[in-house]
């Protein structure tokens, strides 16, 4: 039985031999800071690239590493307090536990330990691990003479961390608006904030959120599968394909033209993605903090700005139906 | 393993047997599939209720295998009509020795009460279970704490029937009598106690939610909602009525994230006793806005003040009464109820089925009515 190898859900072309390092020509000491003897791994091969390693280990890395681990071990050891030190306790509540903000009571102010101040020291430190973690997306971009998109890209992503835990708690007065450390109690976070502040699909800047989120996604199955569909044409080699175009990209553009009368380049797609991918977390954080600093109820915010309808009909199954009929005792 | 012969002949006839094998297998499990269907009935066939306009996806779904079935606990109801007085009877009081209620009732229904009640509450243990094992001249003692209990229920379930009607006999007569709760047995299933705080080594907001407990739900919603919301008059709700409003988390009137949640908690808890979902009360576009909500809002909501009131004047008063293997856990307090402790998990008590009809007697704080 035949199976045809470009339908397939793993890389097809693995690259092993002489460990690719970098070039360390131009003065710019690429190799410096880098750790690790590289080595090639075919299972990872089936997923991107063989060669693992070397890695690079700056100052920044050692910083959002310290920092990083100091907020897991504070929010870790908080969780094993609260169940008592019990192993078994820990494990069973892993998901339920949480490292809560300060209470209301305390406003902006430094509370005990145990009432918050171990979530205002373990927020300072996430906070440095992500900013340091930031900063090292911008050097390592400048070592290779690349654009900052992927800082800038990353950027946007703070943006919203930055707005949920510093900017808005900060404009409303209070720590305790901020969202707990927890797996459950994130999600309890987030449909109380909805709840709260009078249901945040009224919200437009979380509609445009969504619109960017879902379009990244439909962007993405749309790229990635127009390229792979071009593979067998040398599509793949995009980066070629934007200054000499060739039958891969003619089809794959005569493939969506004909589907919708425009198509992007093998430039442009890349910069639809981009931008849409950016402008979930810019459009999602402007929405945050515009939510109770500005906005206490956006359903009702929605109605004064005519595009919440009211639905005619009654309310009440008794209009539609009996309890009895429901449960089958009737009919 | 094979034979030469076979691994050879094989080989030399290779035979593509995907195709008809697949072909077989999908055929196969489709009618294996539609006999099972056919046979059991569809599994996951659900039924929904609409309880709202159409364009705001208000309804209650339900799978037929557990929305047809009638709640167990009905086949053993106990009933009885009651039998009318013509007049002259002599009274529970006169006859029998410190009757403080029912006393109004003449000896046949007061024994024909008394009977119920055993069916209801104490079906293995009969009379002696409030009564002890004594002698019928001695049955007016109060020693046992069962009886001092009993009375004092038999007056909450009048006064649930005589005064919260608005709740209990909402949308037909249906009516609360000790087996609403009890159903055979010697303490309801679905009570609670006080469990907080929840957490060790943590204080405030973060002590009473975050943990899987009963009373969460097994959710990490804080578990101090039923305590909060059950016991006394604590405003549940938490929106501001007005697009924009001043005022910080702190403030007296300004609900916090935290104090949403809480909300959020008792509301599970609600949705869960009755095996509803949200929007059986409210359109959850505006679960504050009252022009959105059911009418089964306005019952939960009187729901809510006769709890709160049951709990206030009736069960926590009773706290001294219980031995210690009555109270509770943590902090030897009394039992408590809330909405599950009556629906079990049912829109309506026993599937709306009239508890009241054939008693009377615990209709009504006075002197009982009869047809």
């Amino acid at each position: 039985m035949m199976f045809p190898d470009y339908q397939n859900i793993f890389t097809q072309v693995q690259v092993q031999g002489t460990p690719e390092m970098g070039m360390d020509d131009q003065g710019n000491n690429m190799m410096e800071e880098r750790v690790g003897k590289p080595r090639f791994n075919t299972f990872v091969g089936l997923f991107g690239n063989a060669q693992l390693g070397p890695y690079y280990v700056g100052w920044t890395t050692l910083v959002a590493f310290a920092t990083g681990i100091a907020w897991f071990v504070i929010v870790g050891f908080n969780m094993l307090a609260q169940v008592g030190y019990s192993i078994p306790q820990f494990i069973r509540q892993l998901f339920w536990l949480a490292l809560e903000p300060p209470s209301p009571e305390y406003g902006l102010s430094m509370p005990p330990l145990d009432e918050g101040g171990w979530y205002i020291i373990a927020s300072f430190f996430l906070l440095v691990s992500v900013m340091t973690w930031l900063l090292r997306a911008y050097l390592l971009a400048q070592q290779q003479k690349m654009g900052k998109h992927i800082f800038w890209g990353f950027a946007a992503a703070v943006w919203l961390f930055l707005v949920l835990g510093l900017f808005r708690p900060v404009l409303m007065g209070s720590w305790s608006e901020a969202v707990p450390y927890g797996i459950f109690p994130h999600l309890d976070w987030t449909t109380a904030f909805s709840i709260r502040y009078g249901n945040l699909y009224y919200n437009p800047f979380h509609c445009l959120s969504i619109v960017f989120l879902y379009g990244s996604v439909l962007l993405f199955c749309m790229h990635g599968g127009t390229i792979l569909a071009v593979t067998r044409y040398g599509g793949d080699r995009e980066l070629e394909q934007i200054y000499d175009r060739g039958t891969a990209t003619e089809r794959a553009a005569l493939f969506w033209r004909w589907t919708m009368g425009f198509n992007a380049t093998m430039e442009g797609i890349h910069r639809w993605a981009w931008w849409f991918a950016v402008l979930t977390p810019i459009t999602g954080g402007i929405g945050i903090l515009l939510t109770g600093t500005v906005v206490d109820n956006w359903f009702i915010w929605a109605q004064e700005h005519n595009f919440a309808p009211m639905y005619d009909g009654s309310y009440g199954y008794a209009d539609y139906g009996s309890y009895e009929a429901f449960i089958g005792k009737e009919n | 393993m094979l034979p030469k012969w076979f691994d050879k002949w094989n080989a030399d006839n290779p035979t593509n047997v995907f195709g008809p094998a697949i072909l077989v297998g999908v055929l196969g499990g489709a009618v294996f599939a539609a006999i099972m269907v056919v046979s059991y009935g569809n599994p996951a066939q659900t039924a929904s209720m609409q309880t709202g306009p159409r364009g705001t996806g208000m309804s209650v779904p339900e799978y037929n295998v557990a929305r047809l079935a009638p709640d167990p606990t009905i086949e053993d109801y106990y009933t009885e009509e009651p039998y009318v007085p013509e007049g002259g009877e002599d009274l529970a009081r006169d006859i029998y020795e410190n009757v403080q209620v029912l006393g109004d009732l003449t000896e046949d229904n007061f024994n024909r009460v008394m009977a119920a009640m055993t069916q209801w509450v104490a079906p293995d243990e009969g009379c002696a279970y409030c009564h002890g094992d004594v002698d019928l001249e001695e049955y007016g003692n109060d020693d046992l704490y069962t009886k001092v209990v009993s009375r004092r229920m038999i007056q909450m379930t009048q006064n649930i029937n005589e005064n919260w009607s608005g709740h209990v006999n909402a949308v037909g007569e249906v009516g609360v009598n000790c087996y609403t709760c009890h159903r055979g047995e010697n303490v309801p299933s679905e009570i609670w106690f006080n469990i907080n705080p929840v957490n060790e080594a943590a204080g405030g907001w973060a002590s009473v939610q975050n943990r899987a407990t009963s009373l969460s739900q097994a959710t990490s919603l804080p578990s101090n909602a039923l305590e909060v919301y059950l016991t006394d008059y604590e405003a549940v709700n938490v929106h501001d009525l007005e697009s924009r409003v001043e005022g910080v988390p702190n403030d007296e009137d300004v609900a916090s994230i935290q104090k949403t949640e809480q909300t959020y908690s008792l509301m599970n808890y609600f949705a869960n006793s009755l095996g509803v979902n949200c929007v059986f009360c409210h359109s959850s576009r505006a679960f504050y806005d009252p022009e959105q909500h059911t009418p089964q809002w306005a019952t939960a909501l009187l729901g809510r003040q006769m709890v709160i009131e049951l709990n206030q004047e009736y069960l926590i008063p009773l706290e001294a009464e219980y031995p210690a293997e009555r109270l509770g856990p943590i902090y030897a307090d009394a039992p408590k109820a809330a909405c599950k402790t009556c629906h079990k998990g049912y829109q309506r008590p026993l599937q709306g089925m009239n508890v009241i009809a054939d008693w009377p007697e615990l209709a009504t704080t006075e002197a009982p009515e009869y047809e």
